[in-house]
């Protein structure tokens, strides 16, 4: 059964900001879930591979010629915050302010 | 009017797209207030289009398959410098650099596409009721669901808005709206149509395909945007069987089976259940065999799938992190900034699954959840290989259900996921299949039955539906 601190956790890895009301309801409705999926649990799959994907393609490549990309600006402008031909962040975690 | 008949008459000189066009947008005006289909009504737009197609045909050229042929197109596709926004705040301002290759297709087939249409959030929902911008209304009923994800662009076709739309279909969110909105709705071959441009929900399950009124318009629309394409590595390169001139060549000697687990179980309507059994006799009549068979491992398609599809969903919206589109909300380090921002534009919905699916690849769950879920995923492909070594198609409800009626299943997810119980499997193993308009059930609402045809099966798959179409009460 999946616990509150499971849910702060995964929130936590999600990047999801959750307000505790937000965890509080969640929190049941993932267990709800998780309960209705450990059917899968009672199946025999010993020995049968994993799917992860519908067709067997292996390394698709194309020929390694330049051809042109999107607009750089163009990209950059539909950007929250942008600078010198860059994305602007806030600092990154543990640097110096 | 059909997609076909208008593309003939604006060929030939008869109509000209922009009298077609006007005719849609009056109907848009008239009812869209209270349907709430499109995001976006791309008017203007729209109507330079149709007079550049009119110009083409004036000049003595061929504007295409398509010509003139309003149509109306899901708002998780890339629109170069028109709004996409995959019924989310998180995308808030984003104008695409680009276009879908669907879209380039579409306009090169002389298509006119007259809006951007609503969608669950991020294609995730089976009633469009998870959509930032407001739920969809069923044109049939309004007090009911258009169904989801794509219910923008199944009321879009059912109100007369525009002759076809296109959507996409992770789970079933093509066909189910289709179904509860009473027109045609098929999701093709998992890679049969590029999804350049296609907003990820689950990268192994998503496809686009088209909404018509009918099953000859679907084929004409989906000869139209599918086959290879270099910008999507998961395309099929090889050439595609042609579906539009086996249509009507009958179903007589066909193996058509009736799958039990997604038939003959609780939970489907008994009108839907009858429509079933209705669409088979027709079938039969036309010289069908029919029988009953077995694919056991359907019946945990939707646990399966509800690992799957968020694990990949969870994966795939980590994109927005407040730094490259759509919305950002301040915080003090970049970390507080992506956990601020998702959490204050992501709905409800979103959220759930993204939870779900990063907890079910988390460290000491993994192989429980999702790497079960994947070899249960094998199974599923594994009989439907064999029930195609014994029948060239395979039919189902498409919905366990007519429309219900808005919020009825709002606060509680689980029963929304079970509207999706019968076309998801589809989507596990990369098949085609196809909804199609069989009668009415219960309130008079539309029932669909669905077609399910092997990988690249789509010819038998439009014959079956064909034959299905024509018996329809």
């Amino acid at each position: 059964m999946i616990s509150r601190e499971d849910v702060v956790h995964v929130a936590r890895l999600a990047r999801l900001a959750l307000s505790d009301a937000e965890i509080e309801a969640i929190t049941p409705e993932l267990a709800a879930i998780l309960e209705h999926a450990a059917e899968l649990s009672a199946l025999d799959t010993e020995g049968v591979p994993p799917t992860a994907h519908p067709l067997p393609l292996v390394n698709v490549f194309r020929a390694d010629v330049p051809r042109p990309g999107v607009e750089r600006d163009e990209v950059l402008a539909a950007a929250p915050q942008a600078e010198d031909g860059r994305f602007r962040v806030p600092r990154i975690l543990g640097e110096a302010p | 009017m059909s997609a076909s008949e208008i593309a003939d008459d604006v060929r030939s000189g008869r109509r000209s797209a922009r009298d077609v066009l006007e005719e849609h947008l009056a109907r848009v005006d008239e009812h869209e207030g209270e349907i709430h289909a499109f995001n976006l009504v791309l008017a203007d737009e729209a109507r330079a289009a149709a007079d550049s197609v009119d110009a083409a045909v004036g000049a003595g050229s061929d504007p295409g398959p398509l010509a003139g042929v309003p149509i109306a197109v899901k708002d998780n596709m890339a629109t170069r410098g028109i709004a996409t926004t995959c019924g989310s705040r998180i995308l808030e301002g984003w104008l695409p650099p680009y276009d879908a290759t669907v879209i380039t297709r579409l306009r090169d087939a002389g298509a006119v596409i007259v809006g951007k249409t609503n969608l669950d959030e991020f294609a995730m929902g089976s009633s469009t009721e998870n959509s930032a911008f407001g739920p969809t209304r069923n044109p049939r009923d309004p007090s009911r669901v258009a169904g989801g994800s794509s219910g923008g662009s199944a009321a879009a076709v059912a109100a007369g808005f525009a002759s076809l739309a296109i959507g996409s279909d992770t789970g079933g969110s093509i066909r189910q709206p289709a179904a509860l909105c009473g027109v045609v709705g098929m999701k093709p071959t998992y890679g049969a149509v590029s999804r350049y441009g296609l907003v990820a929900f689950a990268s192994s399950l998503d496809q686009i395909g088209p909404f018509s009124n009918s099953v000859t318009d679907a084929a004409l629309l989906l000869e139209a945007m599918w086959g290879h394409d270099p910008l999507d590595s998961t395309s099929i390169a090889q050439p595609l069987p042609a579906v539009g001139s086996v249509l009507d060549d009958g179903v007589a000697g066909l193996r058509v089976g009736v799958i039990e687990e997604l038939t003959d179980v609780d939970g489907i309507e008994p009108e839907v259940h009858a429509a079933v059994e209705a669409a088979a006799s027709a079938l039969a009549d036309a010289g069908a065999k029919v029988d009953r068979v077995s694919v056991p491992s359907t019946m945990f398609g939707l646990s399966a799938y509800y690992l799957i599809a968020p694990a990949e969903a969870s994966s795939n919206l980590a994109r927005y992190d407040g730094v490259r589109y759509g919305l950002r909300v301040d915080g003090d380090d970049v970390a507080a900034m992506n956990a601020a921002t998702r959490n204050a534009g992501f709905g409800p919905e979103v959220k759930r699954r993204i939870m779900l699916g990063t907890y079910a690849l988390s460290a000491g769950y993994y192989d429980a959840y999702y790497g079960q879920a994947q070899r249960v995923r094998t199974l599923i492909i594994r009989d439907f290989d064999r029930a195609y070594e014994q029948f060239d198609v395979l039919l189902s409800p498409t919905s366990p259900t007519v429309a219900f009626e808005l919020g009825a299943k709002t606060a509680d997810p689980l029963a929304m996921y079970l509207s999706d119980v019968c076309t998801i499997p589809t989507n596990l193993a990369g098949h085609p299949a196809i909804s199609v308009p069989f009668g009415t059930g219960a309130y008079g609402l539309p029932v669909g039955v669905q077609v399910l045809a092997p990988a690249l099966g789509e010819p038998v798959m439009f014959r079956a539906a064909r034959a299905i179409e024509r018996s329809s009460p």
